[in-house]
């Protein structure tokens, strides 16, 4: 019995360990910046490009930095439902314009919508390096202290928002 | 010198109709190869690009390229920092030139880079309690291999060594079956 027993148990645990393999997702690279301070940024602002906003001045409220650019494909897939989200008024949502050209980056906006409070500028991707993006569109929430709590990397989804993202930001909104 | 000259021209008249179609082929392998590009452009603008041209500085490009072969590239998993010609690692080996310029040490690189990547980013992960298996468990696969080899052997040569002789009888019968077949 014993001799049957030992490989089967044997290759039991290497299913489990392969199907459990086969199920995760290697794109997702879980960040080491979630529970640490978002990094400090002063960048100039999309539309008014004399004008510049610093992540300071977003301290006191909970408000989600999205990374975006016109020439990422999957960041057309998420947009409708930022629009959604900003129309509704739920959480200000802040654009980080990555590696783009500014008057294609207007023209994508006024085309697909304008979920942004404000769209800062980043065309050399530096505060990208600092806030670890790696694919667009990448999506944080970030509280009232300046922590960042979550991290979305990918295009944001109806099951990511109905189930991590809008919690998550309606929590956050009630401490004080 | 000029023998050889008219060899080769000699070689090249002979092969004119060949390469005619050999370029043909070429044109052909091109157009194929553009068509097969095409498929291949990510639809996540994780696009590849040209890799820049070699830093001004071959001292500080040198240690950029010793940092970044042992840095993952968080685009395309399976090339270095270094081997990438994904947009990503050329701003990263962008950075770390402008760190290297700056006077930090490759210490302080690694960890700017962890910081930002997670331990991810490194093929050579550190050693802690979430890596513990992931370092130890070939030793300790080879080590359980190894006692149930020794544990198997022992038994077997035990009964090997309490095996009964056998009798007159039985090396009778045990000859007259091996004549059998003869």
């Amino acid at each position: 019995m014993m001799r049957f027993m030992l490989p089967l148990v044997a290759f039991l645990i290497m299913v489990v360990f392969l199907f459990v393999g086969l199920s995760l997702n290697p794109r997702q690279v879980p960040s080491p910046l979630i529970d640490k301070p978002a990094p400090v940024f002063e960048l100039r602002q999309l539309h008014e490009p004399e004008k510049k906003l610093s992540s300071q001045d977003n301290l006191g409220k909970v408000w989600l930095l999205n990374v975006w650019a016109s020439w990422c494909v999957a960041c057309r897939d998420e947009h409708p439902l930022l629009v959604h989200v900003a129309n509704a008024g739920i959480v200000p949502i802040y654009g980080l314009n990555y590696k783009d050209e500014r008057d294609t980056a207007i023209q994508w906006l006024r085309q697909f919508g304008d979920p942004y409070t404000v769209s800062i500028v980043d065309p050399d991707g530096r505060v990208g390096i600092d806030y670890g993006v790696y694919g667009v569109p990448e999506t944080y929430v970030i509280d009232k202290q300046g922590i960042i709590r979550h991290k979305q990397i990918g295009p944001v989804t109806v099951k990511s928002l109905q189930e991590t993202i809008l919690p998550l930001v309606k929590e956050l909104q009630g401490q004080s | 010198m000029m023998n050889h000259l008219n060899n080769r021209q000699a070689f090249k008249l002979q092969n004119e109709g060949r390469s005619s179609a050999r370029r043909e082929l070429r044109v052909k392998l091109l157009l194929a190869s553009f068509l097969l590009a095409l498929f291949l452009v990510p639809l996540t603008g994780w696009a590849g690009n040209e890799a820049p041209l070699v830093a001004e500085d071959p001292v500080v490009e040198k240690r950029m390229i010793e940092l970044t072969q042992n840095l993952r590239c968080l685009v395309c998993q399976n090339e270095s920092i270094a081997d990438s010609h994904a947009d990503f690692s050329n701003d990263i080996r962008r950075e770390i030139r402008a760190q290297i310029r700056a006077n930090k040490t490759d210490q302080e690189i690694i960890e700017f880079m962890v910081e930002r990547y997670g331990d991810f980013v490194l093929y050579d992960p550190p050693i802690k309690p979430t890596t513990f298996l992931l370092w130890f468990g070939p030793l300790i696969l080879f080590i359980s291999g190894l006692a149930y080899l020794i544990i198997y052997l022992r038994r077997r040569r035990l009964q090997v060594e309490e095996a009964v002789p056998l009798s007159e009888n039985e090396k009778k019968q045990v000859e007259a079956l091996l004549n059998e077949n003869k």
